[in-house]
């Protein structure tokens, strides 16, 4: 105790106490934060990982239920169970990469590399009619940052069956409407192909697509530079698929 | 003298003034016109205005208490830093909280946590009160003026999500059938969503309370 009363009747206006103080308190509150980071870590892992679930749930459509399940977390990881029959990875050439975790893949990190070494993760899912989809996730830019989101298609490679987005802080009321239903369902029924088999991705189109056309969605009004982020995203990032989409067409 | 030398009661009327005043005339928002950044940006929606309402009101309270329990030992020169490292290591607690427990509206409250840190009032407080008066009654002033400053959120994110859209606590009270898309006449006030529509909002609040309370107006 001796040091912590010297400590106490030290000048406090004093070089060396304002040093000591300063030092004593960002140790304290370095080593109290650590703790608290080190100790919520897992409900927030638990927290990101389910987000995921869900967001690829939604996808296809199967998420009743999970706001009012007592416990969110098991009910999303047994809905997710049920559905999802197979979590693949594939390369640029479509050849399937065994040791990687599909479901851990940070796709922001996967596009950021050489097409050559990208691993891209896909999810099969089989539906209660027996249907089988196949999900793919995308990622790009917004207005203000990332966006991202969960397509499914049917197993001709083709139709869309489902669409789900998210960002992080598009301009609430505009850019932010992705999220919204009314504009993702707009996705189901569009096609990525035309006739003769070209990749024409889906077009957002400004001030209303046709409603005959199959390969475009309306876009955002008041929200063009998300709504331009979102078409370049679904476009680049299904180009990395298209090994994969001739292989399982064959 | 020996009445002085005797224990304030806890909630004696000096005490509960200390937070009924910033609620009402005293208000930090709309008297002081403290902490409006916040104020505009989280409260499109009623449920992350009450939980930053929370949020704040807790790092009001708390760093008010540690600042005025340190409050002889603190070093002069460095007072503002030891005020901010204090401040932020709460906020950063409440941030890891929100993620651990309510992951969906901490994802909405986005940056506006972390901005807690610079939020006015709280500095505001810590220099006018909390350097000068005991831990309990700096306490009780930190929850005074974290209520009054989310009194005034909860209001306008109840007025700005009723009317721009449609649903209080992301329920629907105003019924889809009277929408124009659906053939009714109803239509969402665009502008309620955007935040120069908050500062509308808290000009009129400001007005009313002016209103009814002439001593608030200035000569």
């Amino acid at each position: 105790m001796g040091v912590l009363d010297k400590f106490k009747k030290m000048d406090t206006n004093s070089n060396l106490y304002t040093f000591l103080y300063a030092s004593g308190m960002v140790i304290l509150v370095a080593v109290l934060l650590a703790i608290a980071a080190t100790s919520l870590k897992p409900a927030q892992q638990k927290n990101k990982e389910t987000e995921k679930k869900v967001d690829i749930l939604k996808s296809f459509g199967k998420t009743e239920g999970i706001d009012k399940a007592a416990n969110k977390h098991r009910f999303v990881d047994d809905v997710f169970k049920k559905f999802i029959t197979e979590q693949l990875v594939v390369n640029i050439h479509g050849d399937s990469i065994q040791g990687v975790d599909a479901f851990g893949i940070d796709l922001k990190a996967e596009l950021s590399k050489p097409e050559e070494e990208r691993n891209l993760p896909v999810f099969k899912a089989i539906l209660e009619d027996g249907s089988v989809k196949y999900i793919f996730p995308v990622r790009g830019r917004g207005l203000w940052g990332p966006i991202w989101g969960y397509i499914a298609l049917n197993d001709d490679m083709n139709t869309i069956y489902g669409a789900t987005f998210d960002h992080q802080g598009e301009t609430p009321g505009l850019g932010a409407e992705i999220n919204t239903l009314q504009f993702q369902k707009q996705f189901a029924g569009k096609t990525i192909f035309d006739n003769s088999h070209k990749f024409v991705s889906v077009q957002v189109v400004k001030g209303g697509a046709g409603k005959d056309n199959p390969h475009a969605v309306d876009a955002i009004s008041g929200g063009t530079i998300t709504s331009t982020g979102l078409q370049e995203m679904i476009h680049n990032c299904f180009e990395n698929y298209q090994a994969f989409f001739n292989q399982q067409t064959k | 003298m020996s009445e002085n030398n005797q224990r304030e009661p806890w909630f004696s009327a000096k005490n509960l003034k200390l937070i009924t005043e910033p609620i009402g005339i005293k208000n930090p928002i709309t008297v002081l016109v403290l902490g409006i950044c916040s104020a505009l940006a989280v409260t499109v929606k009623l449920k992350p205005a009450f939980v930053m309402a929370i949020s704040v009101t807790v790092v009001t309270a708390f760093s008010n208490l540690l600042i005025s329990w340190m409050r002889n030992s603190i070093p002069n020169r460095i007072r503002i830093i030891v005020q901010l490292v204090v401040v932020a290591a709460l906020v950063i607690l409440v941030d890891e909280i929100l993620k651990a427990f309510v992951y969906d509206v901490s994802k909405q409250l986005s940056v506006f946590v972390g901005l807690i840190i610079t939020n006015c009032i709280i500095m505001g407080r810590l220099e006018a009160f909390a350097l000068g008066n005991k831990p309990w009654p700096s306490f009780l002033d930190g929850i005074g003026n974290g209520v009054g400053y989310g009194v005034i959120l909860v209001v306008v994110g109840f007025f700005r999500e009723l009317l721009g859209s449609g649903t209080i606590w992301g329920y629907r009270v105003i019924p889809e059938s009277i929408y124009v898309k659906n053939g009714g006449f109803y239509e969402n006030n665009g502008m309620m969503i955007v935040p120069p529509m908050a500062l509308i909002l808290i000009g009129i609040i400001i007005w009313i309370q002016r209103t009814r309370n002439k001593s608030l107006i200035e000569e």
